[in-house]
């Protein structure tokens, strides 16, 4: 069996980026924390109720921006993760005693305008809708706020214009 | 009806009357003023495309060296070159991959530096003959330190596409884009009504010979492109519903400009080439206004399953230009979103460069010396059987 699933969630991940969270430290003044992480799954894995103990254990706040689960393979997730900078900090540290690696996305995609020929293939793949065409000039329009940090747009560019500064 | 030829057409131009719009620009003009008027009022529509075109490449003569060497291994930038043909002529073509750096780097980025002016590292080896003693070879060249060096593309601008989706539960990777599961998106693949051979469907007034916008500079037809398919349904209006005719290109890559030639890299399928092409299409008579006039809600094309790896891929249905470009279709009761992969805005900037050209008295239309085949279709290829 092969299942692999996209969830996407539209717009609600930045309505609540805009509350009160920073975006950049993932800390709020009330000792809230929000972190956006990728979660990958070794194979096998896929199975394992992680979000509902992420929930239930350590009271945090989750929402799934994007998936890609194959049940042979190592899957990929992307999820808001919210709560006490405490909860938060012990749900990273549940994960890795759970064998599942995950990365806290910061920064952001880079959009090179110069390089780009406004041809709309990352539109496809993108999952938030944070890259679309405008229908007037059919020009790339990207809305970083909306975007996931799932960087699926730089591997489908076929010229390279998308990219994470590392 | 009027009647308009090339000659008198070439007459405006040169003392830089003509009237020249582009085939969006003519739609607004025919609603506004009839065909009739737009025949009256308008000489020249021009058309753009820029998408990616697998068989393009160019041919290069790199000159002699001392001693001379007759090439028959060629490597550009670790790209492999066809060497096959004499002494120190090659062809790169654009889907070749790097030996060394893969998928990242092919032959439309070997070509891509030489319009740039950039160097390229060439590296030639031969089994050395009596009259070319020398087995190996290491040069940098530049397009302005080599002889010739002239794109040629057995096919490109093709006369509309099947637009592309997947129904299966993995994600695939194809020339058409990336295709996401269970029907996850839809990609599509012309400019619609500014597409050259969509604006003359029965080729009246492109042929071999007819002088083109190629990358940048003033190239020509060369000859039907490869796979050429005339035969291919069409609609009322002319427009075939898919793929259908095609065009052999040529043009100086030494003018050319790297804006409008730019490599590609599609993940997982492999190195191909975005060529900007645009055309130039004389208004003969009222028939050549209808047939430019056409709009993309009576373009249609159809939508195959590439999740099927077979010659022939299952159709889901046809749609027209107009639903695909609003950002989703209808495929039985589901909504499936939108992404095209040919850069309209890079094929308005090519027909409106071009129709500067023309309103400036700079570029020519050129009769064609021979009629593009109207009839006919390509052949399947078949395996062997047995021994
Ligand atoms: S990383 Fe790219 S594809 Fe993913 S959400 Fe952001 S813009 Fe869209
Ligand atoms: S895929 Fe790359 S070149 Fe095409 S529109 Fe997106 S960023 Fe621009």
């Amino acid at each position: 069996m092969n299942s692999e699933k996209r969830i996407g969630i539209n717009g609600r991940a930045s309505d609540r980026a805009n509350a009160g969270v920073s975006a950049d430290t993932g800390e709020t003044s009330t000792g809230e924390k929000r972190v956006k992480a990728l979660l990958t799954y070794p194979p096998g894995a896929v199975g394992k109720p992680i979000t509902y103990s992420l929930v239930r254990q350590f009271n945090l706040w989750i929402n799934i921006l994007h998936a890609e689960i194959a049940a042979d393979k190592a899957g990929r997730l992307i999820m808001d993760i919210q709560g006490s900078a405490d909860d938060v900090d012990r749900g990273l540290r549940f994960l890795t005693a759970e064998d599942i690696e995950y990365e806290i996305l910061n920064g952001s995609i880079v959009w090179d305008e110069d390089k780009c020929v406004h041809c709309g293939a990352c539109t496809a793949v993108c999952p938030s809708h944070a890259l679309t065409m405008d229908n007037l000039d059919w020009s790339l329009l990207f809305d970083k706020e909306k975007c996931y940090l799932c960087r699926l747009c730089t591997r489908a560019c076929p010229v390279g214009a998308m990219s994470t500064p590392i | 009806m009027g009647y308009k030829s090339f000659e008198e057409i070439n007459e405006k131009i040169r003392s830089k009357k003509a009237v020249v719009v582009t085939a969006e620009e003519i739609i607004g003009i025919v609603d506004e003023k009839g065909v009739g008027g737009a025949f009256r009022d308008v000489d020249v529509v021009t058309c753009g495309t820029f998408s990616p075109m697998c068989s393009s490449g160019a041919f290069l003569n790199f000159g002699h060296s001392d001693p001379p060497i007759r090439m028959s291994k060629i490597w550009l930038n670790d790209v492999p070159a066809c060497a096959g043909l004499a002494a120190v002529d090659a062809y790169i073509g654009a889907t070749e991959l790097s030996e060394s750096r893969g998928m990242e780097y092919g032959g439309a980025h070997v070509i891509e530096d030489l319009i740039a002016g950039r160097k390229v590292k060439l590296r030639a080896t031969s089994y050395g003959t009596d009259c070319y003693p020398r087995r190996e070879l290491e040069a940098w060249i530049t397009k302005d330190s080599i002889n010739e060096a002239y794109m040629f593309n057995p096919r490109n601008c093709y006369q509309n596409y099947g637009a592309a989706t997947n129904s299966s539960d993995r994600t695939i990777y194809t020339y058409m884009g990336t295709l996401l599961p269970k029907l996850g998106n839809v990609n599509y693949c012309t400019a619609g009504e500014l597409s050259p051979l969509i604006c003359d469907p029965f080729y009246r007034t492109i042929g071999l010979g007819s002088r083109i916008f190629l990358g940048g500079a003033q190239g020509y037809v060369a000859w039907q492109g490869t796979q050429h398919n005339p035969s291919q349904p069409r609609a009322e209006n002319g427009v075939p519903i898919g793929g259908a005719a095609c065009l052999a290109l040529i043009g100086d890559l030494k003018q050319m400009d790297p804006r409008y030639i730019r490599a590609a890299v599609f993940e997982k399928y492999g190195v191909t080439m975005f060529v900007g092409v645009g055309t130039a299409i004389p208004l003969l008579d009222e028939e050549m206004v209808r047939h430019v006039a056409v709009r993309n809600r009576d373009i249609k094309t159809e939508i195959f399953d590439y999740s099927v790896g077979r010659r022939s891929k299952p159709s889901l249905g046809e749609v027209s230009y107009e639903e695909l470009r609003s950002g989703s279709v209808q495929v039985g009761s589901r909504t499936i979103p939108t992404a095209p992969l040919s850069s309209l805005k890079m094929a308005r900037e090519i027909a409106q460069t071009l129709k500067g050209w023309i309103a400036r008295g700079e570029f020519e239309l050129q009769t064609p010396v021979a009629a593009l085949p109207r009839e006919g279709s390509p052949q399947a290829l078949e395996d062997c059987e047995g021994e």
